[in-house]
C-alpha cells in the first residue's frame, strides 16, 4: 500500500513547528500505526535524515507510553484503541495519514510527537495515593471487599495514564483521568480512610493545570482502557462529598 | 550435596569442544553467597536478626540511588523513603508507572495457604526449586515464600484491587506447574495493578520529599571507587546532558535482558545497559544463558512487526496445537482434513498433551517450524485451534474464558480465532540470569544492590508462572529495605563521593567519549540494522535448543557483527538533544557484548538445565542435568577488556530441604 504521511516536526517546547510530508510505498494492512512510523524512520535514517521522535514502549496497549493524534483523533481512527493497536488497514491506498502530538496546553511538546504528560503524575502526587507504609497492612483476608466493588474498582483502575482523554477534550480537561483514580481508591478499604482529603488535594491540583469539564464525552470515546464516562461525574461527586465533610479526612 | 564446580567440559563430547571453551573463558574462584548456615527455613529470620540498623535520626544522612521504577524499583524506593532515607530515583520513562512490570498478565503467587488444598511455604519452595531445575538457591525461595504472604496484604492496602469471591475474601486461581491454588490476580492485568500501586506509593514519597524523581534519565555507567559503588552517570534523554550523581549505595532495578534477542515479548525500551555497564565495572553476571522462551506468542507477520506479543498460557487448556503434515501447506487451515493434521504435542506426550511445560512445548513447536512445517505468510508459526474446544464447550463458555485474549488477537491480526485457528510461535520473554547477588541482594561490588529481574535470584534455570511479580515485590518491599541499611550502617559519618573526585570525572569522561565515539563512526547503517542481525543469530543458535557447534558458530558471528557495528554504524542527529537513534545505538552496543557472554555461558554449561536445553545432553527429549559437575551458579567476571576471556566464578548450590531429582513429564 502507498500512504502519504504528514508528520509534525518540532525541535523543542519553544521552537516553531511545521508539517513534513513523506511517502511510504510498502505499507501493509497488518502494520500498526506505530510500525508505520518505524518504517518511515528506517527510511529517513537510511537517507541520512532525522527520524521522527515518537514514544512507545510495550506495544500491547497497557503501558500508556504512546501518545499521538492521527488525523486529529487521539491514538487513531478507531475508538477506544491505543496507537499500538491501530492499524494501517483502517486506511485506503493513497490516503494521507497525519500524525500530530497530543494536543493540550498542559502537554508541552518536547520534540516532534513527544509531549510532556507529567502533569498527570502531579495529580497522583497531590494525593492520588494511599498512606500505608510497607509492612504495616493488616491481613488482606480480614478486610472484606464485595466481589462487585473489587470489579468496579478495576473498571476505573484500568486507566493506562496515556492522556488521550486530555487530548480529546476541547477544554484539555483531565476529569476522566482524575475521576478514575478517585473512584478506584474510594472503593478500596484503605482508600476510604482519606477519601475526602484526597478529593480536595487531587481536584485542586487537577484544576491548577488542566481545563474545565463541559461534559462533552469525547474523553471516554478516545480512552483505550474504556474508563466509563461516569468517571467525570465522580470528580464532582467527590468534590461535593468532601465539602460536606468540612475538613475531615475520610 | 556439594558440587564439584572445578570441572571443565566432560570427555564424552570430544576434545574439540573442551579445548574450544578453554579458548573462550578461564575458570575463577568459588563464591560465598553469604547464606546463614542454619536450616534453610530459618535463614531469612537469622539473617535479619544479624543485620545492622540505622537510627531513624541518621537515616536522612544517607543518600541512596535507585535506578528503575518497575515493581521492585518503585517498591524499594518507596520503602526506603518511608523509613526516612534520602532517595534519588531514576527512570528513562516519562513517569514511573510506565515500567514493563505493568505488562504482566496472569497473577502473583503467595503461599498464604488459606484453602484446604494443602499448600504451605515448604510446598511453594519445592515447586519453585524444582521448577527452576535446581539451579537457584533454596534459601532465596524460602524468603520468597515467607515474605510473599505479607506482599499480598501490602499491595492490597496500597491500591491493588485483587479479585474477590462473593463472600468478600481474596480469590485465587491455579497456575502452570503447580497443584494448589495460590495465584492472586486482578483480571488479566495483575502486573498493571501492582505496578500502579507501587508507582503511587513512590509518588507519595516524592510528595513527602524523601524520594526525588528524575524521569527521562538513562543510567550509562556506575561510579566505583575504593571497591565500592558510589554513584552513577546518567544522560538526560531530553537535553542530552550527561551528569554524575554520587550516593552511599546504588540499587539497580532495571529489568531483564531478553531484548538481546531483538524481538521478544518485552517492551521496546527494556534494555540491558545498566546491568551490562555495572558488569563492566566489576559486578559478576550470573547464568546469562538461562532465558525463558514462552511457547505461545504471536508470530512475526511482516518485517515491520515490532514485537511478539504474548498470548496467555491458559489458552492451551482448551486449544489444540497442530501443524500440517505437509511442508509449506498454505491452504486455509479449516480446509485441511483431520488426517493431514499433526497434533504433535498430543501424540508425543500423551499424558500431558497440550499442557506440557513451557520449555517442552516451545522446543516441539520450534522443531516443527525448523523442519519446514511452519504456517502463516512467513511459515514461522503453528496453529492453536479452538474448534474442538468450541464443539465440546460451546462458543459461550469459550468466550467467558478467553474473550479478552481472543479480542486482543483479533485486534492485532485482524483474524477471528473463533473461526480460524490462531497462529502462535515461541518467543523469549523472561531472563532468569542477571547480575550475581549474595543472599542480601548485593552484587560482587559492595554498595551495589539489585532488585527484580535484573538479578539472578530465585528462579534458577526456569521461572514458574506468577513468581516474577512476587520476586519483584519481595525484593523491593521486604528485602532491600532490610539489606541496604545493613550496608549503610558501616558508612555513618561519611559524605557521598565529591563530584570533583577523579573517579567521578573519569567515569563521566568515559561516558562522554563513548557517546562521541558512537556519533563519529559515520558509517552507513542505523543501529537497528545490526540489532536485527544479532537477533537472527541469537534466535538460530541460542534459543530453545542449543548445541556446542552452533554456539561456537554464534560466537564467531557475533564478534564479526560487533566489528561491523563499530565500523559501519550511523547515528543521525547530535548528542545535545532528544535523540532516539543514539539511545538505540548505545543499547545495541551493549547487546553485542552481552550476546557473546550468553553464548559462552551456554557453551560452557555442559549440561541441560531448565530452559537451557543442550541437544547433546538429553534423555528421551528431556533436559538432562549433570548435578555431579554443574550444580552451581556461574558468575562471570569482566576481565577488563571485551577481547579478553571472561572469568567464570561459581557459587556451589546445596539442597537440603528439596532433594535433587530429575524432572519427568512422561
Amino acid at each position: 500500500m502507498r500512504l502519504i504521511l504528514e508528520v509534525w516536526r518540532q525541535d523543542g517546547p519553544d521552537a516553531e513547528g511545521s508539517f513534513e510530508t513523506h511517502e511510504i510505498t510498502d505499507a501493509t494492512p497488518e502494520m500498526s500505526l506505530l510500525e508505520l512510523l518505524d518504517r518511515l524512520n528506517h527510511q529517513l535514517v537510511e537517507n541520512d535524515l532525522d527520524p521522527v521522535a515518537f514514544e512507545s514502549d510495550c506495544r500491547e496497549g497497557i503501558c500508556g507510553t504512546c501518545g499521538l493524534d492521527v488525523n486529529g483523533n487521539p491514538h487513531g481512527p478507531e475508538d477506544n484503541v491505543p496507537a499500538c493497536g491501530q492499524h494501517v488497514r483502517s486506511f485506503s491506498d493513497g490516503q494521507t495519514v497525519r500524525f500530530t502530538p497530543f494536543r493540550a496546553k498542559s502537554f508541552p511538546v518536547l520534540r516532534d510527537l513527544i509531549v510532556d504528560r507529567t502533569g498527570l503524575d502531579r495529580i497522583i502526587q497531590a494525593g492520588g495515593t494511599i498512606s500505608v507504609d510497607a509492612g504495616t497492612a493488616p491481613d488482606a483476608d480480614t478486610l472484606l471487599v464485595t466481589h462487585d466493588d473489587a470489579e468496579r474498582a478495576l473498571d476505573f483502575a484500568a486507566c493506562i495514564g496515556c492522556g488521550a482523554c486530555v487530548s480529546a477534550c476541547p477544554n484539555g480537561a483531565a476529569y476522566l483521568f482524575t475521576g478514575a483514580k478517585l473512584a478506584h481508591l474510594a472503593l478500596i478499604p484503605h482508600g476510604k480512610e482519606e477519601r475526602a482529603r484526597r478529593a480536595r488535594s487531587v481536584i485542586a491540583q487537577m484544576q491548577s493545570e488542566f481545563g474545565p469539564c463541559s461534559q462533552i464525552g469525547e474523553c471516554a470515546l478516545a480512552c483505550p482502557a474504556e474508563i466509563p464516562l461516569v468517571a467525570i461525574a465522580v470528580v464532582n461527586r467527590e468534590r461535593l462529598r468532601a465539602g460536606f465533610k468540612k475538613g475531615k479526612p475520610n | 550435596m556439594n558440587a564439584k564446580p572445578d570441572s571443565t567440559a566432560p570427555e564424552q563430547k570430544g576434545a574439540s569442544v573442551a579445548s574450544e571453551i578453554d579458548q573462550l573463558r578461564v575458570i575463577g574462584r568459588p563464591l560465598d553467597g553469604k547464606v546463614p548456615e542454619v536450616d534453610p527455613r530459618d535463614a531469612w529470620t537469622d539473617r535479619k536478626l544479624h543485620y545492622n540498623l540505622v537510627n531513624p535520626n541518621n537515616r536522612r544522612k544517607f543518600k541512596i540511588i535507585v535506578v528503575g521504577t518497575g515493581l521492585s524499583g518503585a517498591g524499594a524506593a518507596a520503602a526506603l523513603g518511608e523509613l526516612g532515607y534520602d532517595v534519588e530515583v531514576f527512570s528513562f520513562h516519562d513517569m514511573p508507572r510506565r515500567a514493563h512490570s505493568i505488562a504482566a498478565q496472569g497473577g502473583i503467587n503467595s503461599p498464604r495457604a488459606r484453602k484446604v488444598d494443602n499448600d504451605s511455604i515448604d510446598r511453594f519452595v519445592k515447586d519453585t526449586v524444582k521448577g527452576g531445575d535446581f539451579r537457584g538457591r533454596e534459601e532465596d525461595a524460602y524468603r520468597l515464600g515467607e515474605e510473599g504472604i505479607r506482599v499480598i496484604n501490602h499491595m492490597q492496602a496500597i491500591g491493588a484491587a485483587f479479585a474477590r469471591d462473593y463472600g468478600g475474601q481474596l480469590a485465587t486461581r491455579s497456575f502452570g506447574g503447580v497443584q494448589v491454588s495460590r495465584t492472586y490476580y486482578t483480571r488479566g492485568q495483575t502486573g498493571q495493578q501492582l505496578e500502579l500501586a507501587a508507582a503511587h506509593a513512590l509518588s507519595r514519597q516524592v510528595a513527602a520529599g524523601t524520594c526525588k524523581l528524575h524521569s527521562r534519565q538513562e543510567m550509562l555507567d556506575l561510579i566505583v571507587k575504593d571497591g565500592r559503588a558510589q554513584g552513577i552517570v546518567v544522560r538526560d534523554l531530553v537535553t542530552g546532558k550527561v551528569r554524575a550523581l554520587t550516593a552511599h549505595a546504588v540499587v539497580l532495578c532495571t529489568g531483564g535482558y531478553g531484548n538481546v534477542y531483538y524481538k521478544a515479548t518485552l517492551a521496546k525500551n527494556s534494555n540491558a545497559t545498566a546491568i551490562w555497564r555495572a558488569y563492566k565495572r566489576g559486578a559478576y553476571f550470573a547464568n546469562p544463558c538461562f532465558v525463558q522462551i514462552h511457547p505461545t506468542a504471536l508470530p512475526l507477520m511482516s518485517k515491520w512487526q515490532s514485537k511478539k506479543t504474548l498470548m496467555s498460557e491458559s489458552l492451551r487448556n482448551d486449544g489444540r496445537i497442530w501443524a500440517p503434515r505437509k511442508k509449506k501447506d498454505d491452504r486455509d487451515p479449516n480446509t485441511i482434513p483431520e488426517a493431514e493434521r499433526f497434533y504433535f504435542l498430543e501424540e508425543r506426550y500423551p499424558a500431558f498433551g497440550n499442557l506440557v511445560p513451557r520449555d517442552v512445548a516451545s522446543r516441539n513447536i520450534r522443531e516443527r517450524i525448523d523442519a519446514g512445517y511452519g504456517v502463516g505468510p512467513l511459515h514461522n508459526a503453528v496453529y492453536l485451534d479452538f474448534r474442538t474446544g468450541i464443539e465440546r464447550l460451546g462458543v459461550k463458555l469459550i468466550r467467558e474464558r478467553y474473550s479478552n485474549l481472543f479480542n486482543m488477537y483479533e485486534e492485532l491480526t485482524g483474524e477471528d480465532p473463533y473461526k480460524t485457528p490462531m497462529r502462535i510461535t515461541p518467543s523469549v520473554h523472561f531472563t532468569m540470569g542477571g547480575l550475581w547477588t549474595d543472599y542480601d541482594q548485593m552484587t560482587s561490588i559492595p554498595g551495589l544492590f539489585i532488585g527484580g529481574e535484573a538479578s539472578w535470584a530465585y528462579h534458577g534455570a526456569n521461572r514458574l508462572g506468577a513468581n516474577s511479580l512476587l520476586s519483584c515485590c519481595v525484593d523491593g518491599w521486604f528485602t532491600l529495605p532490610y539489606a541496604v541499611p545493613n550496608y549503610l550502617a558501616g558508612l555513618l559519618g561519611q559524605e557521598p563521593l565529591a563530584l570533583d573526585d577523579q573517579a567521578v570525572q573519569d567515569t563521566l569522561k568515559g561516558v562522554q567519549d563513548g557517546i562521541d565515539h558512537l556519533l563519529n563512526i559515520g558509517g552507513s547503517h542505523g543501529a537497528d540494522h545490526f540489532y536485527e542481525k544479532l537477533g537472527a543469530i541469537m534466535d538460530r543458535y541460542a534459543s530453545v535448543s542449543r548445541d556446542p557447534e552452533g554456539l561456537a558458530t554464534a560466537i564467531g558471528l557475533i564478534r564479526e557483527l560487533r566489528q561491523e557495528f563499530w565500523r559501519d554504524l550511523k547515528v543521525v542527529g547530535s548528542a545535545d538533544r532528544l535523540n532516539q537513534e543514539l539511545e538505540t545505538a548505545g543499547r545495541v552496543a551493549d547487546y553485542l557484548e552481552l550476546a557473546e557472554l550468553l553464548c559462552i555461558d551456554a557453551l560452557d554449561r555442559d549440561e541441560s538445565a531448565g530452559a537451557h536445553f543442550r541437544t547433546d545432553h538429553e534423555i528421551g527429549g528431556e533436559a538432562k542435568r549433570n548435578d555431579e559437575d554443574w550444580c552451581f551458579c556461574s558468575a562471570w567476571e569482566y576481565p577488563g577488556a571485551v577481547s579478553a576471556k571472561p572469568i567464570r566464578n561459581f557459587e556451589p548450590l546445596t539442597f537440603r530441604a528439596v532433594p535433587l531429582q530429575q524432572r519427568n513429564y512422561k
